[in-house]
């Protein structure tokens, strides 16, 4: 069986489940961060797919997958500076201590 | 050969993405998320997007690795260690119920193929679609706006309010 379209879209669902299955399960923030980047690439990796199999001299599916790599540079930037923000002021990164908004 | 690759390259994704889950060392996850950026490039480079492989290169393993490494470093003393919270069942549960679900979708689906021959070097043909006319010039604008608004407000929420 040669590889297709369907074995990276498999492919990415994989990393997405196991991206999502670490934001759940992590209590590191950072680590909850890396595990967003993990999912993001899975889409990447779909996207670029689709990209490759279905609109192959349109190259749709590669600009949106540059405007999320914009997208994660700039949301990987304000969350290291949240954690580190989080961090200077109660010393920790456990986001089960991250209880300010609990009523 | 293709095959080969691929299959090398999906291993080495996921078995690296297994590990910034079950890693006990946080440091040593962040190494291993590196490797499977790395890896990506070369699925990017399987699928004919040389420029995306090149911005993945220089975006994720280039800039985001050493953000995140910085981070780690920054708060060293409390990573030792990186455990799972309560959810972690109903998590595994939802998480391989998602799985079951996507891959019966993506099986079951017949895909719209078309059989053009894929553009190679993409670099041309991406800056036409990008800037060209009918093309993408207010989004691009737009991920400019929000780089600036990014890097603003990364050094306001780190500026040293003491001094």
């Amino acid at each position: 069986m040669t590889v297709g379209l369907e074995h990276f879209l498999i492919l990415s669902a994989v990393l997405f489940c196991i991206g999502l299955v670490g934001v759940f399960t992590k209590k590191n923030a950072v680590i909850i961060l890396m595990c967003i980047e993990i999912m993001l690439n899975a889409v990447n990796i779909a996207l670029v797919a689709f990209s490759r199999w279905v609109t192959p001299e349109f190259l749709t599916g590669q600009i949106f997958a540059i405007f999320v790599m914009a997208v994660a540079a700039a949301e990987v930037s304000i969350g290291i500076a949240i954690i580190i923000t989080i961090y200077r002021n109660r010393d920790t990164i456990n986001v089960d201590k991250f209880d300010l908004f609990k009523w | 050969m293709f095959d080969l690759i691929f299959w090398i390259l999906a291993i080495v994704i996921v078995l690296a993405a297994l590990a910034v889950i079950l890693l006990r060392d946080v440091f040593r996850a962040a190494l291993v998320l590196i490797l499977m950026f790395v890896a990506v490039a070369g699925i990017y480079i399987l699928l004919s997007a040389d420029f995306l492989a090149i911005v993945q290169i220089l975006v994720y393993v280039g800039a985001i690795s050493v953000l995140i490494v910085v981070g780690i470093m920054l708060t060293r003393d409390v990573t030792r260690g990186n455990p799972s919270g309560k959810l972690r069942i109903p998590a595994i549960v939802i998480g391989i119920f998602l799985l079951i679900l996507l891959i019966g979708t993506i099986v079951n689906t017949s895909w719209p193929m078309a059989n053009g021959i894929p553009k190679q070097p993409t670099a041309q043909y991406l800056g036409e679609r990008l800037f060209g006319t009918g093309g993408y010039l207010l989004q691009v604008e737009l991920v400019a706006i929000l780089l600036l608004t990014a890097i603003l407000g990364a050094i306001v929420l780190l500026r040293n309010k003491k001094k």
